[in-house]
């Protein structure tokens, strides 16, 4: 495995190489998509990426936890979390990939 | 929200671009992540998430109908870690 990280530059790198707009705007563009697809998100709105995957929000009730160094009960409040489902494609591509 | 409806939004806001290099623009953003997964790497998204990939050892697995056991082979699976800003956002706190 090559375990390289890669960022928001990359992406915007790619895009560059892709489309061929200034380095600028790509990085812009990049940010844009991110912003839009948060925002839907944090709006409860579910987004779904075909051959991607889907995010969806995720509503938690209160729950009593408990800190597992001391025991002690901790509350925990309501929250919302996100979850994301990849789809088969990325599955298969990722599975095939990272074959041994 | 669908993809079609992201490339849209993009396109609304960037008049001066084609739609279809608004599109290849949104593609590439996912297709970059995709590839980068299926070569092993992780994409940190800073604000927004970490996408990452993990490995699931082999295990015997049974078939829950017929109650036969099964080797499950070693294999790797995507994994998406919600930012810290973007868990934030969700909760109200921003």
């Amino acid at each position: 495995m090559a375990d390289k990280t890669l960022t928001r530059m990359d992406l915007s790198e790619a895009v560059f190489r892709e489309v061929g707009l200034s380095r600028n705007e790509s990085a812009q563009l990049v940010e844009s998509v991110l912003e839009h697809m948060s925002n839907a998100l944090v709006d409860g709105e579910q987004v779904k990426i075909s051959s991607f995957g889907t995010f969806s929000v995720r509503s938690k009730s209160a729950r009593v936890g408990r800190n597992p160094k001391t025991g002690e009960e901790v509350p925990i409040n309501p929250r919302r979390v996100l979850t994301f489902r990849p789809s088969h494609l990325m599955k298969d591509r990722v599975a095939s990939g990272n074959k041994s | 929200m669908i993809r079609s409806e992201l490339i849209q939004k993009i396109a609304d806001e960037n008049p001066h671009l084609y739609q279809r290099d608004v599109e290849r623009i949104v593609n590439t953003i996912f297709e970059e992540i995709t590839g980068a997964m299926s070569r092993g790497d992780r994409v940190e998204l800073r604000g927004f998430g970490a996408f990452s990939v993990k490995q699931r050892d082999a295990r015997v697995g049974r078939n829950p109908r017929t109650g036969e056991t099964v080797h499950v082979e070693e294999k790797h699976v995507p994994f998406f870690k919600t930012g810290k800003l973007l868990r934030d956002r969700l909760n109200g706190n921003d």
